[in-house]
């Protein structure tokens, strides 16, 4: 039904909706299920979003590895104290960020999205961005169903894998996920959502996924903080009427070919970038891994 | 880590925002529950020891991804979502099932490879060999030491038989007659004349009737059926 950008500009135009609808509606055909089931399936996975975006608020939670935890609670208590730098809404998403990313290193359940890595980014972005407009159930589903429609452009035409692409093909995809998924949610046009969508992947070009003895932990939590407020950024400028110089679809496809340029080190290896300097092997060698 | 396995149904919603699961790695925690279910279904379910051999990147980072509690989890037939798999050990010692874990070259395989050996109530012992290939897709890769290779993204029969004319048509037409459509269909044979083994995958549940009806074909010497994982 669609491959890129284009073709959802395209579709969205031809049956004057928006990005979520056309996303509903490819989904509707694929899987053989009705637009409830599907709508049903998603109000799941949100409800997985929520808890685990928001139980770190409340609650220190410590790795597997007991590397990283805690940080979720830090920031929403010192948000409460009321003297921020950034504000309340981008301390809250950062501390939801961080909660989703600290349950999953925990052990705990998420929803990969688009993966496990960068479980963070989408659920905070759109809970947090939904607070401020007052959104319903529905609006968020439709939320998810535009960052998913991000998502399959970005699966289609690059990769969403850490071992392919670095860093940016997962945190940068989210971002971009996100970034769209807000402006859909604020009543912004498509060309809008993919313009944020452009600017959010931009900014995050040519990161490396240099996991901390392998494991998903360090710097992942602190990448999901920032991806979400990329994300937010980026859909204000968009709502804003900022437009990407470089089209979402170009955007894309260069995420791929940086990828593939970036030495395999820099891949998901842990064999360089902050998984090899002195403080990295000495926290791998204290949990025993080599 | 995301790839493969999707395209080949095209890219839904919920390949990119899913699976549900349990962290922190869909390949290293989520594909290893998931190769774990492959093992007790196609292993069986009365086993009192699993070995478990880790190649490549499982053995190096099993213990911090929760590797070896997922693949725990999966023999015990927990879904990857499932809460109670961070404590997967104690329940397995609840169980009375011992499992072990051992570093192994599995040589020319995906970094993500494991070999699982049931040792069974019967007294025999039975392995299979599973890699997770990204995303939380998985592939079987050997069975008891014979290569093979499905997903388990579909039900899928495992069928043997001795290699001549007719065969396919035979099993394709006793599949059909039981209302259910053949996904994909790969053949291969020792050599000419020998045992040949189809790998079959459908889009829907194989019932023990028409395994039954498999089985009765003649020159098929075995039907296993694995359903989807």
């Amino acid at each position: 039904m669609y491959k890129n950008a284009l073709d959802i500009i395209e579709l969205t135009e031809k049956y004057k909706c928006r990005i979520c609808d056309v996303v509903l509606m490819n989904e509707c055909k694929i899987s053989e299920k009705s637009k409830d089931e599907v709508r049903n399936k998603v109000k799941e996975v949100l409800n997985v979003m929520k808890e685990s975006a928001n139980i770190g608020l409340s609650n220190s939670i410590k790795s597997v590895s007991g590397i990283i935890g805690g940080n979720a609670k830090k920031v929403e208590e010192y948000r409460k104290k009321g003297k921020t730098v950034c504000g309340d809404v981008i301390n809250k998403a950062v501390a939801r960020a961080l909660s989703s990313s600290e349950v999953n290193a925990a052990m705990g359940k998420i929803v990969a999205c688009p993966t496990a890595g960068s479980c963070g980014i989408v659920p905070a972005a759109i809970i947090t961005s939904g607070e401020i407009i007052k959104a319903d159930e529905e609006l968020l589903i439709d939320a998810l169903l535009t960052a998913s429609g991000i998502g399959q452009i970005i699966a289609k035409n690059a990769t969403l894998a850490g071992a392919e692409g670095g860093c940016q093909a997962e945190c940068g995809s989210a971002s971009a996920m996100a970034a769209a998924a807000i402006v859909e949610m604020f009543g912004g046009t498509p060309n809008m959502a993919f313009n944020a969508s452009a600017i959010a992947l931009k900014n995050i070009l040519g990161l490396v996924c240099d996991p901390v003895a392998g494991l998903v932990e360090v710097p992942c939590a602190k990448r999901n903080a920032m991806g979400v407020v990329n994300a937010m950024s980026s859909a204000d400028m968009a709502l804003a009427g900022v437009e990407s110089v470089i089209p979402f679809d170009e955007v894309v496809s260069t995420m791929y070919k940086v990828g593939r340029m970036l030495p395999s080190e820099l891949r998901e290896t842990a064999l360089g970038g902050l998984a090899a300097t002195p403080t990295a092997i000495k926290i791998s060698q204290e949990i025993g891994i080599e | 880590m995301k790839e493969m396995g999707m395209y080949m149904k095209g890219i839904g919603v919920f390949d990119v925002i899913g699976p549900v699961m349990i962290g922190p790695s869909s390949s290293h925690t989520a594909g290893a529950a998931r190769i774990g279910k492959a093992a007790r279904s196609i292993l069986g379910e009365d086993f009192y020891k699993v070995n478990f051999y880790l190649h490549g990147s499982f053995a190096k980072t099993y213990k911090g991804h929760g590797t070896d509690r997922a693949l725990v989890a999966g023999i015990l037939g927990m879904e990857t979502y499932d809460e109670r798999i961070k404590y997967s050990f104690d329940i397995a010692k609840e169980k009375n099932i011992e499992v072990n874990f051992f570093e192994e070259d599995l040589g020319d395989v995906h970094p993500n490879t494991v070999k699982i050996e049931f040792l069974k109530n019967d007294g025999c012992t039975s392995f299979m060999i599973g890699s997770s290939i990204g995303g939380g897709s998985i592939a079987v890769i050997n069975i008891d030491g014979e290569d093979i290779y499905f997903t388990g993204e579909y039900p899928t029969l495992i069928i043997k038989y001795k290699d001549k004319k007719g065969m396919i048509s035979k099993i394709s037409l006793a599949i059909a007659l039981g209302d259910i459509n053949i996904a994909t269909l790969k053949v291969d044979r020792e050599s000419k004349g020998e045992i040949a083994t189809a790998v079959i995958e459908t889009d829907h549940k194989v019932p023990k009737n028409i395994i039954d009806e498999l089985s009765k074909i003649e020159g098929v010497s075995s039907v296993k059926f694995i359903d989807a994982i």
